[in-house]
């Protein structure tokens, strides 16, 4: 039996989640546990919602604690709880973020993203079925019996036929009388979809932005493939020269260089060419980079490129454009002259590791 | 689920050695439930049965991350109703649920026998259940948001209540005999002649002046400053029917609980006390000894930043037991300063287990500190007071004198570690605004708190909400109109 709290429980991570009850979202505290997996120290992320009551500022007020020491020594993160607590444990060492599990992060984003502009394609198009139990039959295998509606069969019958002794209510069913589900299958189209990642590697690109750049890309992957099945990735680096790469190096390599990011966009049309007709796939490039090319003639060359050979086949192009203390930052300025209000060009700008949420909302958000 | 027999046999025998201890209890039910009914039995604060908010759904998430991953435990949960209701984690090895039980037992005797729970509802199993059936219907009607909303902007000013109501009286009602007289008459005087050495002249004006004071405070509405400003929006906010019925919940739940917040370190010290004399004089078995041992010193364990008022409990009543055995109380034991002479003090007077009883029952958390928390204990225990050092942004211990570890412990305990606010005008400016005071005791309230508080009030009472407190030592009115915040300085 599910337990009552169920109820309170799933608003509660709603409004941690900011679906509902915005009024409270300013209350919500990023409170954590320290926790013990083997030697490591855990921590678990542990928000809490504080509804503000007339009271007193926990830094100004101190409080009463028991143990050694002398004046002046330190109490240790973790050992302080101002006002009363209960008896706990936990010593400050290296700690490590417990992850969300990929499923519950799969749900909470499932909520608010998906692929835009996805159509049916392909051959793969009808591939799987789900089965529902809709109906009801006279034959089918014991295991799908039906025993309330054979019951009432039986008693029905029974009745008709006037072997029904209410004051002994014995009901026999016989062979006739058995009721059995029944299934239907429903064809769950699967769409056909590639996803090309390019990443610009370049020396302009400090530890910082390939870092965001990568967790981002990371999370957009992850989640595309928990959610669409058939789903295909490919991935490009580049620097000053594109080339392709499998998962683990584009999400490890280090590399640095010059920038000429029309590279990466030529041999992302020639990966399109090669395998992916467009008649076929539904097609989403994702570009990041510091937003630094290295000439406006550069520039030039990638709005052609993206204008006459890669628009027309994609679903979307989306370019992520990461703050840099070295690069312009020009690049995104340039593509939103060009390409200012086409719905198959998604820009996002991704100040800190704070904004990847909200920059992976602006290429998959809902309700575009 | 009901008792399984061999934990039937258990409650017999501990339930057996409380009463020749002599603890006093009404009946004692207990439910055996599993680790997931507990964390959500004691998310509901206790009551299997509450209205529906998402606050229980975060109690939960902490309780069930907390066990799940091995960090914390309920082991005993126990509510203050008439028969007392307890629950016991099915997992749990027997020794365990012996000395939950002896635990319970203590708690079930204090319940009844403090006097802060006197005024306690004692069947508020039920109370709370009407209570959530009762949301539950306004929720039909309202919908879930409206109504959640409303009581999120109650739970906000769900403090504001005057924890001694319970034991005081007020408001005197109004009779003809207490209404301020419309003249100074002066004592009873029959012989005129001796008018002016009973009734002097200086003495009628004194009176006169009085009775007009008391004139001029009888227009102020309130009379006096109410402390009960959740009774005072029931009275005279203009709220509708459903929202005056949530307020009145709320505000009940909150004085039912007001008593268990009071009294947290003499509570859990008595019950710790007896699970620990219970069990180590007379339930506990050889082999048990070493899980008892275990789970005691897991119960007892405490780290720096925080005080566990378990143990600050526990060893405040042995420590009284032990000075009232020994006759180390009184004056002369007071003014003696030979130190071998207090150290080897014992006038064998055996009066402590009396003693105790009787400070169960007449105490709270602040009369027990104030009282019984002496220097030496203070010592023994290593108590100190901690600071925040901004400089250095971090917790530092700031000084184990005993006066300050006493002052400070006694300023977290008042009014329940709450600041003190109350209803000083109705009719503000005479523009039915509220004027609500803190009374400022060297701490400040939390700023942005106190203007979101503050808000939430204005919601209720309709009209524009006033406060008057300090900030960094100046008197300031915050103010909320129902559109924006401003302040203002004032002198106090």
């Amino acid at each position: 039996m599910p337990l009552k709290i169920r109820q309170d429980h799933n608003r509660f991570r709603e409004i941690v989640r900011g679906r509902i009850k915005d009024n409270l979202k300013k209350y919500i505290q990023k409170g954590e546990m320290i926790g013990k997996r083997g030697k490591d120290t855990i921590s678990i992320p542990l928000p809490t919602i504080d509804i503000p009551h007339f009271s007193f500022g926990h830094q100004e007020q101190g409080g009463v604690g028991q143990g050694e020491g002398e004046p002046g020594t330190v109490l240790g993160p973790g050992q302080v709880e101002p006002g009363q607590g209960q008896a706990g444990e936990g010593e400050g060492e290296h700690q490590l973020e417990v992850d969300l599990s990929l499923d519950e992060l799969a749900a909470i984003l499932g909520e608010e993203l998906s692929l835009p502009h996805i159509e049916p394609k392909g051959q793969k198009q009808i591939e799987n079925y789900k089965v529902r139990y809709t109906g009801i039959n006279t034959t089918g295998p014991e295991s799908l019996r039906h025993f309330k509606r054979t019951y009432k069969q039986a008693l029905r019958r029974q009745i008709s036929s006037g072997t029904y002794d209410p004051s002994n209510p014995v009901i026999i069913p016989t062979k006739a009388d058995r009721r059995y589900r029944t299934w239907k299958l429903t064809p769950q189209p699967e769409s056909a979809a590639v996803i090309v990642y390019m990443m610009d590697v370049s020396g302009s690109m400090g530890d910082e932005q390939k870092e965001i750049v990568r967790v981002e890309s990371f999370w957009i992957d992850t989640w595309l493939r928990s959610q669409y099945k058939g789903l295909e990735s490919r991935y490009i680096i580049h620097d000053a020269v594109a080339r392709e790469v499998d998962r683990e190096t584009f999400f490890h390599t280090r590399e640095s260089g010059g920038t000429m990011i029309s590279s990466a966009y030529r041999l992302c049309h020639e990966i399109m060419d090669a395998d992916y007709d467009h008649s076929n796939w539904n097609i989403y490039p994702f570009h990041f980079s510091d937003g630094d090319n290295w000439s406006a003639d550069d520039t030039r060359t990638c709005v052609e490129i993206l204008k006459n050979d890669l628009l027309p086949r994609v679903n979307q192009f989306a370019y992520g454009q990461v703050e840099s203390p070295y690069g312009s930052g020009q690049f995104i300025k340039d593509l939103r002259e060009a390409f200012d209000g086409s719905e198959r060009v998604a820009l996002s700008e991704i100040a800190d590791k704070d904004a990847i949420y909200g920059s992976i909302k602006d290429f998959l958000g809902k309700g575009k | 689920m009901t008792l399984p027999a061999r934990l039937h046999d258990i409650k017999r025998e501990i339930e057996g050695y409380a009463r020749t201890f002599g603890l006093d209890f009404y009946d004692v039910i207990f439910e055996v439930i599993t680790y997931d009914e507990m964390n959500m039995v004691a998310a509901y604060g206790g009551f299997p049965n509450r209205y529906p908010h998402w606050r229980w759904g975060m109690e939960y998430d902490q309780l069930s991350k907390g066990y799940e991953y091995g960090l914390s435990k309920i082991y005993e949960l126990v509510i203050n109703n008439d028969p007392c209701y307890a629950y016991l984690m099915e997992s749990n090895m027997d020794v365990d649920q012996k000395i939950v039980m002896a635990h319970v037992y203590g708690h079930c005797d204090f319940f009844k026998n403090n006097f802060a729970f006197q005024a306690t509802n004692r069947k508020m199993m039920d109370e709370m259940a009407n209570h959530a059936t009762r949301v539950r219907r306004i929720i039909d009607k309202l919908g879930v948001e409206k109504v959640e909303d409303f009581i999120d902007r109650c739970l906000s000013l769900e403090n504001l209540i005057d924890q001694h109501a319970p034991y005081i009286k007020r408001t005197a009602t109004p009779t003809p005999d207490n209404e301020v007289p419309q003249e100074a008459h002066g004592f009873k005087n029959d012989r005129e002649y001796m008018q002016q050495f009973i009734n002097p002249q200086a003495f009628l004006d004194q009176q006169r002046r009085k009775l007009e004071t008391e004139r001029t405070r009888a227009k102020k509405f309130p009379e006096h400053p109410e402390r009960d400003v959740l009774h005072f929006i029931l009275k005279h906010a203009p709220l509708e029917r459903w929202e005056f019925d949530i307020v009145s919940m709320l505000r009940e739940e909150a004085y039912y609980f007001a008593p268990q917040g009071q009294t947290k370190i003499m509570n859990e010290g008595w019950a710790s006390f007896w699970h620990s004399t219970i069990m180590t004089t007379r339930a506990l078995r050889d082999d048990e000894i070493i899980d008892y041992a275990d789970h005691h010193a897991g119960t007892m364990g405490s780290r720096p930043g925080a005080l566990n008022p378990y143990k600050l409990g526990i060893e405040l009543y042995r420590d009284i037991e032990d000075r009232w055995n020994k006759g180390r109380f009184g004056k002369e034991y007071d003014e003696c300063d030979d130190l071998r002479a207090r150290r080897n003090w014992d006038q064998k007077l055996g009066l402590g287990r009396q003693k105790i009883f009787e400070v169960r029952k007449h105490y709270n958390d602040v009369t027990f500190i104030d009282e019984f928390l002496t220097i030496d204990f203070a010592m023994e225990q290593k108590l100190f007071v901690y600071e925040f050092n901004e400089k250095g942004n971090r917790w530092e211990i700031a000084t184990r004198e005993f006066a300050k570890v006493k002052q400070k412990l006694l300023q977290q305990l008042t009014n329940f570690g709450q600041p003190i606010i109350e209803v000083v005008d109705g009719n503000f400016e005479n523009r039915g605004e509220m004027l609500i005071g803190h009374k400022h005791d060297g701490v400040d309230l939390r700023p942005d708190y106190a203007k979101d508080t503050l808000k939430n009030l204005t919601s209720l009472w309709r009209r524009p909400v006033n406060l008057v407190t300090h900030r960094d030592g100046k008197g300031i009115m915050l103010r909320f109109d129902g559109k924006e915040h401003s302040e203002k300085k004032v002198d106090l």
